[in-house]
């Protein structure tokens, strides 16, 4: 039976031939761990659009209600925060697994010719890959991510004589808004994945066209692919995977309050694979500043693009090969120093974070707020900038109104303020108690 | 069908690798699966909405009215255009008919002529107090929850009516 349909699909789409070739593919005998990282980075990218495609199911992506359906998307969908905790530590991992890959291609001079190509494309999908983290930060449209990308745009605005015009084409002229979020979220949704696909499966191609790289002086007979080098692979996606889950499920993922273009106390700061470059800024000052904003990053990409064809030397055993090493330690020493100089001057945030602090309020309180969601209270009140603006924002309620005000101007709103719109609302005793203690325990803002 | 025992190292690395593989896709299906086909939770009340005053109501005529009701969806709560069939009895008490037909949900009006419900749809006929005349209509028409406070119509959440049994 299954014989016969293997035969039937050979014969119809080749596919079954295919897949024996892809395992039995001939590898060196010196490939091993080091090997599985690039598996590792494939395996992330398909975490990422897959986690992507379900954020997408209850994402609003316009400013203002991206944040109300992230809201939605951690409180109210079963699994959501699970979701929104892969897509977001899947991102870091990314960037974590996509350096670890280049370094050891590097260290294994594995750019060498005929892979001067592969090497290319590589450092292609690593500016992709970036592109991915810079537009996606700003899609929760938290304050983090609104004055993190204020931050970048003034960035790209200081690209010598294209600076100004970059701006307009993020639409981030008079400060970033809606036209900047549209594009960021067609970038991130739209193109980048697109122009990653096509590139990721260039690299593939090109990776089994010249097959893997071997050790210098390798004359130990070829193996395949399966089941050693299989397994390897799976071993390290698993662990990867499973350091995902966990960060996800125990970590959560941030989210700040609304963004608010008129917070003057909020402190920017980038995700944490930028803060090298943030860190960088502060060495220059005045016009020089674009040494570090622009001349210094466009220079690394131009090297990085260039290092198969500046490096003409033999290929040797990466035990021996002390520039590559020296190169890659002092890369790593000033990336490194720059990260935690970055981190420790960031001053400590004061306010509580509004989702940790959701899962870790009293359990009355989330059902009063959850009262107040049910009966639409936020159409017209706003609570911490979320709501309309109809009627008084309920941030430090508890300082106009006593609880028996409120409770009697919930059932009779009329006899408290003749002439109000506020419509009646019946609720049970327990109910009104529950939304009473909510609202007195609003902060002031 | 017997499978093969792994028996030898290429036997266990492939069982192991099954292994990893399965553990991934359980993990991944164990987040994706509630998250796709679990309904989420949905606040459990509409709300009351003040649909207007009573007194401009001639008893034995349908009026229809139009009222801003809140509507929750997901993350969106908005005040949306709705309307109803008000119809005054005779013993002063209020019934307000959802304004869709009870077949697929076409707008219908009131025939002074006929004294009833007609849908321009397909021809579903009702009396007055809701019941099916004829037509397609399955089930009578549905109605708000009313609540009358002084001289104000209050309507609560759209009740289906139950089938008509014979």
């Amino acid at each position: 039976m299954i014989p016969e349909l293997l035969r039937w699909l050979e014969e119809r789409t080749g596919i079954p031939g295919a897949v024996r070739a892809f395992f039995s593919e001939e590898i060196p005998a010196s490939a091993g761990w080091a090997q599985a990282i690039g598996s590792v980075v494939l395996f992330l990218f398909f975490i990422q659009v897959f986690t992507g495609a379900l954020l997408a199911f209850n994402y609003a992506p316009t400013p203002g209600e991206a944040y109300r359906s992230l809201n939605y998307i951690l409180r109210e969908v079963p699994g959501g925060r699970m979701v929104r905790g892969l897509h977001h530590w899947g991102s870091s991992l990314m960037i974590g697994a996509v350096v670890l890959h280049m370094i050891q291609v590097f260290l294994y001079g594995a750019y060498r010719k005929p892979r001067e190509a592969t090497w290319m494309v590589g450092v292609a999908l690593l500016l992709i890959t970036l592109g991915f983290g810079l537009t996606g930060y700003l899609l929760p449209w938290d304050n983090r991510a609104y004055w993190g990308t204020v931050v970048t745009t003034e960035i790209a605005g200081q690209a010598p004589l294209a600076g100004g015009y970059i701006r307009k084409l993020l639409g981030a002229t008079g400060g970033v808004g809606a036209v900047t979020f549209a594009h960021f979220y067609a970038l991130h949704t739209i193109l980048l994945p697109i122009f990653a696909f096509l590139l990721v499966a260039l690299h593939v191609y090109l990776v089994k066209r010249h097959g893997v790289s071997p050790a210098p002086f390798e004359n130990r007979p070829k193996r395949k692919f399966f089941p050693e080098q299989v397994f390897r692979d799976t071993c390290a996606i698993f662990a990867v995977f499973a350091v995902l889950f966990f960060l996800a499920a125990l970590a959560g993922a941030p989210l700040e309050g609304l963004a608010d273009p008129t917070n003057t106390t909020y402190i920017p700061r980038p995700e944490w694979y930028f803060l090298f470059l943030f860190e960088l800024l502060k060495f220059f000052r005045g016009t020089a500043e674009r040494i570090g904003s622009v001349l210094l990053p466009t220079l690394a990409v131009a090297l990085l693009f260039s290092i198969p064809f500046l490096d003409r030397s033999r290929l040797r055993p990466v035990t021996q090969s002390t520039f590559a090493l020296a190169a890659v330690a002092l890369s790593l020493i000033v990336g490194v120093s720059l990260t935690v100089a970055a981190v420790a001057t960031t001053p400590h945030s004061t306010g509580p974070d509004p989702a940790e602090a959701f899962s870790t309020a009293p359990s009355a309180l989330v059902s009063g707020a959850r009262i107040f969601a049910a009966n639409g209270c936020a159409a017209c009140h706003s609570i911490n900038g979320v709501g309309g603006s109809l009627a008084p924002s309920l941030n430090g309620v508890s300082q106009r109104h006593s609880r028996a005000w409120i409770a009697q101007h919930l059932e009779d709103p009329k006899s408290q303020t003749p002439g109000t719109i506020m419509p009646q609302f019946d609720l049970s005793a327990q109910d009104r108690d529950l939304l009473l203690s909510y609202l007195l325990s609003l902060p002031a803002k | 069908m017997k499978y093969p025992v792994p028996t030898n190292r290429r036997g266990f690395l492939s069982a192991a690798i099954s292994g990893l593989v399965a553990a991934i896709g359980a993990g991944l299906g164990f987040v994706a699966l509630p998250y796709l086909f679990v309904p989420s939770r949905q606040p459990g009340q509409e709300g009351w909405t003040d649909a207007g005053e009573l007194s401009n109501l001639e008893p034995g005529t349908p009026s229809e009215i139009a009222f801003a009701r809140l509507r929750i969806d997901g993350w969106d709560a908005s005040a949306l255009k709705a309307s109803a069939w008000l119809v005054k009895q005779p013993g002063g008490g209020i019934t307000a008919f959802s304004p869709a037909c009870t077949h697929l949900g076409c707008a219908y009006r009131w025939s002074r002529a006929q004294n009833e419900f007609q849908c321009p749809c397909h021809g579903s006929r009702f009396a007055i107090d809701g019941r099916v005349l004829g037509g397609p209509a399955p089930r009578p028409l549905d109605r708000y929850q009313v609540k009358l406070a002084g001289n104000r119509v209050w309507l609560g959440p759209i009740e289906p009516s139950e089938a008509l049994r014979s």
